[in-house]
């Protein structure tokens, strides 16, 4: 493939797989929360919770990506709290692509795992507690393996949707190469300049290989869970 | 090991004010639905908590609502068979009975996997997966999940009403070892008369959220007023009989009952064997002289101890015969005019005897 792509667009398929990746195993354990949280708990604020989390849904992306420079730029007040204190840039950063992907498909995964903590029958549980488990331990022993089918899926839509984030993160953290141009900013860029299609030619096959092997090692996985747990 | 419990505990409309005490065997909770039996159960559990009550199994306190006590059901130790199995879905069989033995640490164990797998006949299912099993073999690894979880009392919740009678037949032998053999102390949900006739050593009768009768199970179901509407054709009395002889040559067996012997069709078991009786009310005739050139063999005198009231045209009429509690159905107009009152002695001609399981033993002698 380095014969095939120009080292550019390679950079650019490597950043944008990084991204994605990083992006869905960062939000992992917060969608987990958020979706327990919305599923099951009962707390003021809680559709309060629901609707901001699933604002980058609805919103224009670009605003999203707007909302983000003003919150977690360098002088912005949690940007520069963070750039201060941890050391941590987010601003036109690949750090910064992480968190707007991040947003934009954290929708995605509370629904999806959301929705698969609801479809679990809670009498289960109880009856774990009856054996002697610790609430604990029965999240753990019950509760998380039933949901894991939820959670596979909650991961491939991220992922699918980290790497096809655009509006938010150009807007964000900009168009940089080697450091912010993600499979689709380059193309995107690709398609401004003269001579440029062959190569946006070149980006749109990776991306729909990448989507379709996406798509099938999801399939492959959600099937050996669904075996795994006998539904 | 003694259970004391006396809860009361509203759920929407319904309030549950129920209290009894079981100090061992089987203590089945008999009512129809929605008498509370299952919140009693779960109460028990630590599945739900009652606003006010007091629960205590043994030396521990699992609810003290005046002192603020209220022990997760995670500690209560008490295994619970749901009517549904609640099976772990993503475990195997193995897997499942092993489950409550990753939390129990240095505790004594009431069945070791071997004897608790030995004991319900599960041993060829060890690694199929619940979704694969039959009714009544998820049924049994449940009683077996729950009991290698070491419980110091059993909780079934109608372990047998989502079953046919062949399965039905098949649980219940397990049921009456785990109350005879392991000894473990059982609180047993159900309102089908039979598995109350084949299993209680105690009955709590349930009546929207009360607790209308509670006693040994003989005396209970002897009694004249837990049976209301269809179930009337179920009423009957328990009696513990001793097998006393066989007489081959008319292919019966002879059963000795403090209240006389009783002939039944033969049976093949030994001398001296305990047998549990259901003599269903509707099956018992009364006379208030000996009767005399009858075909039924099966005549036991007694005295009237109380007379049903009802408005319809049959009434229950409870005997003691040599205490043994019979009850019998009879006319209203026969009470009138034979007359039948409290303390006048009559012989209960009884034309039908069942095993305590329900099986028939059809018109005997």
């Amino acid at each position: 493939m380095d014969a095939w792509l120009t080292p550019q667009e390679w950079t650019a398929v490597l950043l944008s797989l990084r991204v994605a990746t990083v992006a869905t195993l960062w939000s992992l354990p917060f969608g987990l929360l958020v979706a327990m949280l919305l599923a099951r708990g009962r707390f003021p604020g809680r559709a309060l919770l629901d609707t901001l989390v699933h604002l980058p849904l609805v919103l224009p992306p670009v605003v999203t990506g707007y909302l983000l420079l003003l919150t977690f730029g360098r002088r912005a007040p949690v940007g520069g709290f963070l750039a201060e204190q941890f050391g941590i840039v987010f601003a036109f950063r690949w750090t910064g692509a992480v968190l707007a992907c991040a947003i934009m498909a954290f929708p995605l995964m509370v629904r999806a795992i959301r929705l698969s903590i609801e479809a679990v029958d809670r009498r289960l549980e109880q009856a774990a507690g009856t054996l002697g488990a610790h609430p604990a331990w029965v999240f753990l022993t019950v509760t998380l393996p039933l949901i894991l089918p939820g959670i596979v899926a909650g991961m491939i839509l991220s992922f699918a949707k980290a790497l096809g984030e655009f509006g938010a993160t150009i807007t964000f953290v900009s168009n940089i190469p080697g450091e912010t141009q993600t499979l689709p900013s380059a193309i995107y860029t690709l398609t401004q300049i003269p001579d440029g299609e062959a190569g946006a030619m070149r980006l749109v096959l990776v991306a729909v290989a990448i989507s379709m092997a996406a798509l099938i090692g999801s399939e492959l996985l959600a099937r050996r869970v669904q075996r795994r747990i006998g539904a | 090991m003694s259970l004391e419990v006396r809860v009361r505990h509203r759920q929407g409309g319904f309030l549950l004010d129920a209290g009894f005490r079981s100090t061992g065997g089987l203590t089945v909770l008999f009512g129809r639905s929605g008498s509370g039996k299952t919140t009693l159960a779960n109460a028990i559990a630590g599945l739900n908590r009652p606003g006010e009550g007091v629960i205590r199994l043994g030396d521990t306190v699992l609810l003290d609502s005046a002192r603020d006590i209220f022990l997760p059901a995670h500690r209560r130790r008490i295994g619970y068979v749901f009517q549904d199995a609640r099976l772990f879905p993503h475990l195997s069989v193995r897997h499942n009975l092993a489950y409550g033995t990753w939390f129990t640490r240095n505790r004594e164990t009431v069945a070791e996997l071997d004897q608790a797998i030995d004991l319900l006949g599960i041993g060829h299912l060890l690694d199929r997966r619940p979704s694969g099993l039959s009714g009544g073999e998820r049924q049994r690894v449940a009683i077996g999940r729950a009991l290698m979880a070491s419980p110091r009392l059993l909780l079934m919740d109608e372990p047998l009403a989502s079953l046919d009678e062949a399965r039905k037949a098949e649980i219940l032998p397990f049921i009456e070892r785990l109350r005879d053999e392991v000894g473990i102390p059982i609180v047993y949900v159900s309102h089908a008369v039979a598995e109350v006739a084949r299993l209680a050593t105690t009955v709590v009768v349930l009546a929207d959220g009360r607790v209308v009768r509670s006693g040994p199970a003989r005396q209970v179901m002897a009694s004249l007023d837990i049976f209301q509407g269809q179930e009337r054709a179920e009423a009957g009395a328990l009696l513990d009989t001793r097998l006393a002889g066989h007489e081959p040559a008319y292919a019966l067996s002879v059963l000795q009952a403090p209240a006389g012997r009783l002939l039944v069709p033969l049976l093949d078991r030994p001398v001296g064997t305990p047998v549990r009786l259901r003599i269903r009310a509707r099956d018992v005739t009364l006379a208030v002289c000996q009767p005399d050139g009858l075909s039924a063999q099966n005549i036991l005198p007694g005295r009237i101890t109380a007379i049903g009231r009802t408005d319809g045209p049959v009434v229950d009429v409870q005997l003691d015969c040599a205490g043994d509690l019979l009850i019998a159905q009879v006319t209203r107009r026969a009470i009138a005019t034979l007359p039948l009152e409290v303390g006048r002695p009559v012989f209960a001609i009884v034309k039908s005897i069942s095993f305590a399981d329900g099986s028939d033993m059809g018109p005997p002698a």
